[in-house]
């Protein structure tokens, strides 16, 4: 819809920043004039002003557009760690005939995912511990290779995907002192077959989201996993994280999706024996490999369900008088089950911030109707423009059960206090899904830092734990000593019959802190304590990765820990997938 | 022993305290009738407007938590759910405010008139109360308890201010008088019944109706955290009910904190002081009746000095939670319903409000006569061991007076004491103003005791008996001494130390404190002391003494100076009274208890031996009469387990461990030394 496809090649650091996110063509910046724009071509934003930006920066986080913190420009390979290298294990693997590279440019780009921390020590040009060389398998029997090749000769392997982990899983651990392979499944990105009598697709784990998606809508076929990542992320990725799709309420979210897997382990490979659509055989060792986060092995082939693409697409959108209305109605709309394809709820905060990313409006007539809208909700409706809040929507399907299923969920909305706020807005929200991550980067351009973060909680909990945590936020922020009032605000981005999906955003502006990354990591470490407290999970879909895993103990309990040991000593006895995260 | 752990000592000197305006000084010069009428506009807690007393109730009753508790005792026992949603409804008619403001201006004329009456001064720390005022989170409200104006004139203050007026916790007692308990709840007193044991209906009521105020901020909420008005002037141990509901929102994550403020009212003169002197003798506690409190109106017509209010600093419950309480408790069990709090809630809400009350006690302002009154128990305890009635003479009283001043002080004691006027003025102000209490004679001070020392049995003496005459001195010597116990707090600590030294059997440093650590336990229901800070309060009474230069602390041994004597000698007597208050409850369990002695049976059982030991002059502490003393000294054994109580059909009978009781006896007169007596109990 809003993104030009296109396929990314493997080795991917041309097209993409190496020291932020997403694509190199692609970043807002301030022009000449002072005015915020977004460049290349690939996104609706792109090529566009948005006027609003500037006034909401300087607003929000008294940013400056003089008080610049440029990134370094060029990546300096003799700041990169030599690498250390296994000569037996290259010796070896020269003889297979799979591509590998100890360039220092490749060993960095698959060095870090996306965390602030690892993205604000790129842009210092600052590098720790780097794997040391990166392989391309193009197929399961190269990973099979790779990994008997790994354990004869005692070589830490990191699987990679697409790079887009915020959980520090990519990170290398420092401690380690074996050669590091970071084995990248970017080759791996084929669709093997479709099965349309059974509506299934086994592809190979490398491929990436957006590829994913496009090819099999050639064949009028989807998936229907839509991560906020799916431009960069890998179909490995979601499986080893449990990943979830903004589109869940339709397709479910990973572990939903996939039927069969493939893992290659030390041990050799795991899978099972068939495609029931479910067995009664014991714990079902997918949920073994499902959120393993790497540290089992590696995720070549995967059979997963697809869906004939749907006839109609409707966005929509919804303003409440409030947050805590907002809430209510989304409560209501998951105990009737009749959620939308996708309802998120955006806070006050974040209604101005989106509104603030509108782009310059070509004609009077639009920002006529837009002040008319506006009227209409504040003056006639007695909104609170300070209070009021919006829900974004996208139903799929038929046209005429959209239709229908758009009536009800707009009648549930009216007895909150919602009004139907149109398509547009609808849209725009879930396009700034795709950008808000390339805004991080404009933001660290001017002393802005920040982060988001996520968890599921029960219905109950849900506003409390959205009060308590931006407040946290809040006053961590201020005890740590951040001289502005920080960004904190957030938005519930998905339902369940029990509970709900939140995530928080926040950002501050770092002038005048000596070490800006660490008080980060104090509030953010702060704020999850209070989702914990607050009886929220450690993770909905992000992951642990090494960022969260002091709390894993008390997550899953001791025996939980215990059992998840136990796995891994019986699979990875030498620790050869030794990115150390999860446990 | 740990007493080398690191205790940061503050300077008590250096406490930042507010300064004080006198709130009656305006009313005095400009029209209560105007005053009454203005117009009041606080601000609101994030901007709410306060919710009616309809719409409150029907969310208390809409609850989940109610809900969940009424269907619990429908099917308990049998009742129809309607049935039951009735008597909660009835409950919360009979408990719930209807705050007015119409109302709240008439106290506030009628107060002005009142209180310009009755008191030289009413002084607040303005700045105290703006800093309440700041309505980020919900606020509570912790008053200290003396008397009954205490709520009406914290209601008085702030609606003087123009912050929100609080809906405040009361004793079911109040409604006996019916206009006025009619009139108290118009003003925002809400009625709790005294007792509830097993009523989980009641309980659930209650304590959703004050967590609904609470959490939505319609309105502060204040209570007493003491439970009751102290009789004594001591601070008494908190009552834990209502404070773990205040803090059970936060604890839930229903709010994002909660802001608990600690307020101080001291009363240069109690109205109630004569009063509370004869219920602790045995006068039953009249039931409150409107017309009592005419009557009592009657008597109150002069002067009882200033009263100074001051406003803590507010205490954040999510501070004082911090790395103490793990709120995933209550992950996994719905919120609403109800649950015994855990032990580590428990302990939490304990040592909090000991805190909060240790904070009470800390900005309690001292008169003068706080000092006056110590001293001249004293020398009256003095004298009747001499069998003299000399009393003192009033430049040693003055000169004696500003000693113990300037060691209060160093103390961190709030003492106002007005350093522009000469100490002797000082001194006869503040006797002038207590003249009931003392009586000057030929330059001599002493208590106004109607006849000093003991009546020669067979002697005629009109028709009053020797029993009759003792209780009556009693009167005065209680008063008295609640006044000496508004200061208790400022050397409690010290002066345990001070008696440890007394008692322990040698200068080491680690008998001392075991002797320390045995009386504090001993007293730990008769004094504020924080459950767990033996070292701590160990550390800050010897931090005290070396300071002030009363004691030299050794690696080994604790040793008294020279200059120290004097302090040592005054602290150990302040002490004495309760040491031998003990021992004589003591003697009496080992002596005279029954096997089927009831708990109802032993104050006045123990209060007829401390008679009869009193006038046989076997005693000398007619304080000791105290029914306070003797709750607190049996408490104490009970905690202890000297003492058990047995379940009788009727009621509880005492069961007294004989032996250890005396030993207990005798390690309190130092006849025994701490270690043997009790052991590791301790």
């Amino acid at each position: 819809e809003c993104v030009e496809w296109e396929v990314t090649d493997g080795g991917g650091s041309e097209i993409m920043k190496w020291n932020g996110w997403g694509y190199s063509d692609s970043k807002f910046l301030f022009n000449k004039k002072g005015q915020a724009e977004f460049t290349g071509k690939r996104y609706r934003l792109s090529g566009m002003i948005i006027p609003g930006l500037k006034d909401w920066m300087e607003g929000t986080f008294g940013a400056n557009l003089q008080h610049k913190t440029p990134a370094t420009p060029l990546l300096t390979s003799s700041a990169v760690q030599p690498a250390t290298l296994n000569k037996a294990f290259l010796e070896e693997l020269k003889s297979t005939g799979i591509p590998f590279s100890h360039d220092a440019e490749d060993r960095v780009f698959r060095a870090h995912g996306h965390c602030l921390h690892e993205i604000f020590a790129l842009r210092e040009g600052k590098f720790g511990r780097v794997p040391d060389m990166v392989v391309w398998p193009n197929c399961h029997n190269d990973v099979v290779k790779i990994v008997e090749l790994a354990c004869k000769h005692n070589v830490c392997v990191i699987p990679y995907g697409g790079g887009t982990s915020v959980s520090s899983a990519l990170e290398c651990p420092p401690e380690e002192t074996r050669s590091i392979v970071s084995l990248d499944t970017s080759q791996m990105n084929r669709i093997l077959w479709i099965d349309e009598k059974n509506l299934t697709a086994h592809v190979e784990a490398g491929i990436v989201g957006q590829d994913l998606e496009r090819l099999l809508n050639e064949s009028g076929y989807c998936t229907g996993h839509e991560p906020d990542s799916m431009e960069f992320s890998s179909l490995g990725g979601w499986v080893a994280t449990r990943a979830s799709g903004m589109k869940k309420n339709i397709y479910g979210n990973i572990e939903d999706l996939v039927i069969h897997i493939r893992m290659v382990t030390p041990r050799g490979v795991i899978e099972k024996s068939c495609q029931g659509p479910r067995m009664s055989t014991g714990p079902d060792i997918h949920h073994f490999i499902m959120g393993s986060e790497g540290t089992l092995g590696v995720v070549t082939e995967v059979t997963m369900k697809i869906r004939p693409m749907p006839e109609y697409q409707k966005y929509g959108s919804v303003v409440f008088p409030n947050f805590e209305q907002g809430v209510a109605c989304l409560r209501e709309v998951a105990k009737q089950r009749c959620a939308p394809a996708s309802i998120r709820l955006m806070d006050n905060e974040q209604f101005k911030f989106g509104h603030a990313l509108k782009p310059q409006v070509s004609s009077i007539f639009t920002s006529f109707l837009d002040g008319l809208k506006t009227f209409y909700i504040t003056k006639f409706k007695g909104f609170d423009p300070n209070r009021l809040c919006v829900a974004t929507l996208l139903f799929e399907g038929d046209r005429e059960k959209v239709l229908q299923h758009e009536k009800q969920v707009y009648d549930i909305a009216a007895k909150f206090g919602g009004l139907a706020a149109g398509e547009d807005n609808g849209q725009r929200g879930y396009m700034l899904t795709f950008v808000i991550a390339y805004l991080r980067d404009l933001g660290m351009d001017y002393y802005v830092i920040g982060e988001s973060f996520e968890t599921s909680v029960p219905w109950d909990r849900v506003l409390d734990i959205c009060r308590n945590v931006k407040a946290r936020i809040i006053q961590e922020c201020k005890d740590k000593g951040v001289q502005f009032p920080p960004l904190s605000t957030c938005r519930v981005t998905q339902t369940y019959d029990t509970g709900a999906c939140v995530y928080f955003y926040f950002a501050f502006n770092y002038r005048g802190l000596s070490d800006p990354v660490h008080v980060y990591e104090q509030v953010e470490h702060a704020a999850r304590e209070e989702i914990l407290a607050n009886g929220g999970s450690l993770s909905h879909h992000h992951g642990v990765g090494k960022l969260r895993k002091e709390w894993m103990r008390d997550t899953v309990s001791n025996v939980g820990v215990g059992m998840l040991k136990s796995v891994k000593d019986y699979v990875d006895p030498d620790n050869i997938f030794g990115n150390r995260n999860l446990l | 022993m740990a007493t080398e752990a690191i205790y940061p000592h503050r300077d008590p000197m250096l406490k930042k305290r507010d300064d004080f305006e006198d709130m009656l000084e305006e009313r005095r010069n400009s029209s209560d009738l105007r005053y009454a009428l203005r117009c009041y506009t606080p601000v609101l807690y994030k901007g709410l407007a306060p919710c009616k007393a309809s719409m409150l109730k029907s969310m208390v009753l809409q609850s989940d938590q109610l809900h969940h508790v009424i269907g619990q005792v429908s099917r308990e026992t049998g009742r129809a759910a309607d049935d039951v949603q009735e008597e909660a409804s009835a409950i919360l008619e009979e408990m719930a405010h209807c705050l007015q403001l119409s109302t709240v201006r008439f106290f506030a004329f009628t107060l002005s008139k009142v209180f310009k009456t009755l008191f030289r001064s009413i002084c607040v720390n303005e700045e105290g109360i703006q800093r309440q005022a700041i309505q980020e989170h919900p606020v509570v409200l912790l008053p200290s308890h003396r008397s009954y104006m205490d709520f009406l004139l914290m209601s008085y203050i702030l609606y003087t201010y123009d912050i929100a007026l609080p809906v405040i916790a009361a004793g079911m007692d109040f409604m006996g008088m019916k206009f006025v308990g009619e009139m108290l709840r118009m003003s925002g007193a809400f009625f709790i019944r005294r007792s509830f044991g097993g009523d989980k209906l009641y309980w659930s009521v209650f304590s959703e109706y004050v967590k609904t105020m609470l959490k939505n901020g319609f309105a502060p909420v204040e209570f007493f955290l003491e439970g009751t008005r102290s009789r004594t002037s001591k601070s008494l141990t908190p009552k834990l009910g209502l404070l773990n509901i205040v803090m059970d929102p936060y604890l839930k994550g229903e709010v994002y904190d909660i802001n608990v403020v600690p307020v101080s009212i001291s009363y240069e003169r109690i109205l109630e002081e004569a009063l509370y002197a004869r219920e602790m003798l045995g006068v039953p506690k009249p039931k409150e009746s409107t017309s009592g409190l005419f009557k009592a109106r009657k008597v109150l017509s002069e002067d009882y000095g200033s009263i100074h209010v001051y406003f803590g600093q507010p205490v954040s419950v999510r501070s004082l939670a911090q790395g103490r309480v793990n709120r995933c408790q209550f992950n996994l069990v719905p919120r609403h319903i109800p649950r015994r709090p855990s032990e580590e809630i428990q302990s939490f809400v304990n040592d909090s409000a000991y805190r909060l009350v240790r904070a009470q006690e800390e900005n309690m302002v001292l008169k003068p006569w706080v000092l006056l009154a110590s001293l001249l128990l004293q020398n009256h305890h003095q004298d009747q061991t001499a069998g003299q009635k000399r009393g003192m003479v009033l430049e040693e009283l003055t000169a004696q007076a500003v000693w113990l001043r300037d060691m209060f002080r160093e103390y961190g004691a709030f003492l106002h004491w007005p350093d522009h006027v000469p100490p002797s003025e000082v001194v006869s102000s503040s006797l002038s103003l207590h003249r009931g209490l003392v009586r000057v004679c030929e330059g001599r001070v002493q208590l106004a005791v109607e006849q000093g020392g003991q009546v020669k049995p067979g002697e005629p003496h009109s028709t009053v008996t020797p029993e009759e005459e003792l209780l009556s001195q009693a009167v005065i010597v209680l008063s008295c001494a609640s006044y000496r116990n508004q200061g208790l707090h400022v050397f409690l600590r010290p002066a345990l130390l001070a008696s440890a030294i007394n008692a322990a059997s040698s200068n080491l440093k680690q008998e001392v404190f075991n002797s320390f650590s045995f009386l504090r336990n001993m007293f730990s229901n008769e004094f504020i002391l924080c459950p767990g800070a033996t070292v701590q309060d160990f550390e800050e009474a010897c931090y005290l003494l070396v300071k002030t230069g009363a004691l030299q602390v050794t690696q080994q041994e604790l040793l008294v100076t020279e200059r120290g004597q004097r302090t040592v000698a005054f602290l150990t007597s302040m002490l004495d009274p309760f040491l031998q208050g003990y021992q004589v409850v003591c003697r009496f369990l080992c002596e005279e208890a029954t096997e089927n002695l009831t708990e109802k049976q032993f104050v006045p059982a123990v209060r007829k031996f401390i008679i009869k030991h009193l006038l046989a002059g076997r005693l000398r502490y007619t304080e000791v009469l105290s029914s306070d003393l003797q709750k607190n000294s049996l408490a104490a054994l009970l905690r202890l387990g000297a003492v058990q109580k047995i379940k009788a059909a009727e009621q509880g009978t005492l069961k007294v461990n004989k032996v250890m009781v005396n030993s207990l006896e005798d390690t309190l007169g130092g006849r025994l030394p701490t270690q043997k007596a009790v052991g590791a109990r301790l």
